[in-house]
């Protein structure tokens, strides 16, 4: 029963390594990796079914008791964040063959693909703070092999880069994990937690503290930090940016929500007042980076930032209201994020082009991309029925009931300009002159709408259907705001 | 003890850190190598380095030192290994492929 929380990590890794020994096999390995992809996602389902009926999952692996082995922890929020991992990708497995080179196919993207959801899935279930940062290094090590994968001039400039900047603040992290050793003597996080409550060392405890959110906010790309996220997250294929943008930067947001809910809110007046100004300044220069370019896959990388803004802001002002709408825009932003990668993959692709310059008149060719463009854009800015708008929503009700006006101010702002930014790709691509030089590739165009029309009805269903979805939500956030259910449940006091 | 180790790693990270300042490919990638073995310093000193038996069970002892350190740093030192020899392969590659080995010249131009 309890062995269920470790599934989600076992069986793509499993598939993963299977799938190296045929990756000659392009046919196979597509197929393969199709239904392993869907088998996983069914027992993700199902396991996300059971820890919303009987409450949160405890494996102790080996048998061994909380604090002294390894745990994994499938609460909700772990839960439904590995449920939404394996949707996106499900559209990113469907997309990939059209939007693959043959020989990248065969040079082990699956494994590597498969290697990445592990990677993913094990640092949101892991209870433990050194075996997080050891999913976190193989879920980077996949993302090092994709990056590079096709070998080309750009992307091996890009991918050192990606690389030093990973391996920089990986290096700063396993630093931070020995000197919150020295003071708790620890790794488990419930242990930790329940100690850092005990013991009066608030000083050192949250100069620790921000030194983590250091190292997960080079991880997630928030204000002075994010430099390193918009060019390397450009260069490999579209169906490699999407999981980069759907599902990295989103370890780093989780891992901070998870870390600042939990271990370190004994000082709240210093870390989460901190935490606000970070993210007014993560929004305004995200938006300004949107704003500032006519490649269309920059314009999309760039509004990866503003968007962990916004969830930063919802840990910053850490009342039940905001971290509830900080959860809801995490989900909304992870699937509107890959849906937007795959969109201008895929404009790219049939468009030959990714500068708004030399494209026009879209909508004429393709209709159903451009419509979905359209409605993207309307999630991503948070039009009332999108999904979006409920998040957004509740991060600024919060930031009102904490009277923080200003940062509110420049949300809604910011929320104005990604409009624009995403909006200017369908005016000047999609509207305008028809292009009559563009060759209409219909087979590939609905090869590329499929995955992407599956992705918009999960995100307009997460907006429509909003009252099915909340109690998930307040669930998720009750356990949050008392961390009191998360160690007790670990340590079975 | 615990001074003179904390001294030393900090020694190690600040001559880390310059060399992940220069412009050559490989000094940088000598720079993470110094910024590893700071950071695995630093783990063995936080486990406090009281004296003790190496952590292997035996009867006649009762002083052991402090076995999950060493663990860790185990864990961590093959995975900055891993890192290292992919870093220095992308290097390679890299200078390769765009004919430098300089950071400056590798900004890439504007239309890409």
């Amino acid at each position: 029963m309890s062995n269920l929380a470790v599934l989600p990590i076992v069986i793509p890794l499993l598939a993963g390594i299977l799938l190296a020994f045929v990756h000659k096999k392009t046919i196979l390995v597509r197929n393969l990796a199709k239904i392993f992809t869907l088998g996983n996602t069914a027992v993700v389902a199902a396991v996300f079914y059971q820890v919303y009926q009987n409450g949160t999952i405890i494996l102790e692996t080996g048998g061994w008791q909380a604090p002294y082995g390894i745990v994994l922890v499938a609460d909700l929020f772990a839960i439904t964040l590995v449920l939404t991992t394996n949707i996106i990708g499900l559209a990113c497995v469907f997309y990939a063959p059209k939007s693959l080179s043959a020989k990248q196919e065969s040079f082990y993207f699956y494994t590597f693909y498969f290697l990445l959801i592990t990677g993913v899935s094990g640092a949101f279930l892991t209870g433990d703070l050194f075996n997080l940062f050891v999913f976190f290094e193989v879920l980077l090590m996949a993302s090092y092999a994709l990056i590079v994968l096709g070998g080309e001039k750009v992307q091996l400039r890009e991918s050192i880069k990606y690389v030093l900047v990973n391996l920089f603040s990986s290096i700063l992290f396993v630093t931070t994990i020995s000197f919150l050793y020295s003071v708790v003597g620890t790794v488990n996080m419930a242990q930790i937690a329940q100690r850092v409550q005990e013991v009066d060392q608030r000083g050192i405890l949250t100069t620790i503290g921000i030194l983590l959110f250091f190292v997960f906010g080079t991880k997630a790309a928030l204000f002075p930090l994010y430099y390193w996220l918009p060019k390397p997250y450009i260069v490999p294929n579209p169906v490699v940016s999407a999981l980069f943008g759907a599902l990295l930067t989103k370890v780093g947001v989780y891992s901070i929500i998870r870390v600042f809910t939990l271990i370190f809110i004994h000082e709240t007046s210093i870390t989460h007042e901190m935490f606000i100004w970070i993210a007014g300044f993560t929004l305004v220069f995200g938006t300004i980076g949107a704003l500032s370019t006519n490649n269309i896959k920059l314009i999309v990388a760039y509004n990866i930032i503003p968007a962990i803004g916004f969830m930063i802001m919802g840990v910053g002002i850490f009342n039940e209201t905001a971290i509830s709408g900080a959860i809801y825009y995490l989900v909304n932003d992870m699937i509107i994020k890959a849906a937007l990668f795959l969109l201008v993959g895929a404009v790219t692709y049939l468009a030959g082009t990714s500068d708004l310059r030399k494209m026009s008149g879209l909508i004429n060719q393709y209709p159903l991309l451009g419509w979905l463009l359209f409605i993207s854009a309307f999630v991503l800015a948070g039009i009332p029925p999108f999904s979006g708008f409920i998040g957004k929503l509740l991060i600024l009700q919060g930031g009102m009931e904490a009277e923080e006006i200003t940062i509110v101010i420049i949300g809604l702002l910011a929320s104005l300009l990604i409009l624009y930014s995403v909006m200017k790709i369908f005016l000047r691509g999609f509207w305008g002159q028809k292009d009559e030089s563009i060759k209409v590739d219909k087979k590939a165009a609905n090869h590329f709408t499929i995955p992407i029309a599956f992705l918009m009805f999960f995100s307009v269903l997460l907006g429509i259907g909003a009252e099915l979805f909340y109690p998930v939500v307040e669930d998720i956030t009750n356990d949050l705001m008392n961390p009191d259910i998360y160690i007790d449940s670990v340590l079975k006091e | 003890m615990e001074i003179i180790m904390s001294i030393v790693a900090g020694v190690l990270f600040a001559a880390g850190l310059y060399n992940l300042l220069q412009k050559q490919l490989l000094r940088i990638v000598v720079g993470t190598a110094l910024l590893s073995h700071g950071a695995h310093l630093f783990i063995l000193t936080m486990g406090k380095l009281k004296e003790g038996a190496p952590p292997i069970l035996d009867y006649d002892i009762s002083e052991y030192t402090d076995p999950l350190p060493q663990a860790l740093i185990l864990t961590s030192i093959v995975i900055s290994f891993g890192l290292t020899s992919l870093l220095l392969v992308l290097t390679y590659r890299a200078a390769q492929e765009n004919d430098t080995d300089n950071m400056e010249n590798l900004r890439g131009n504007h239309d890409e």
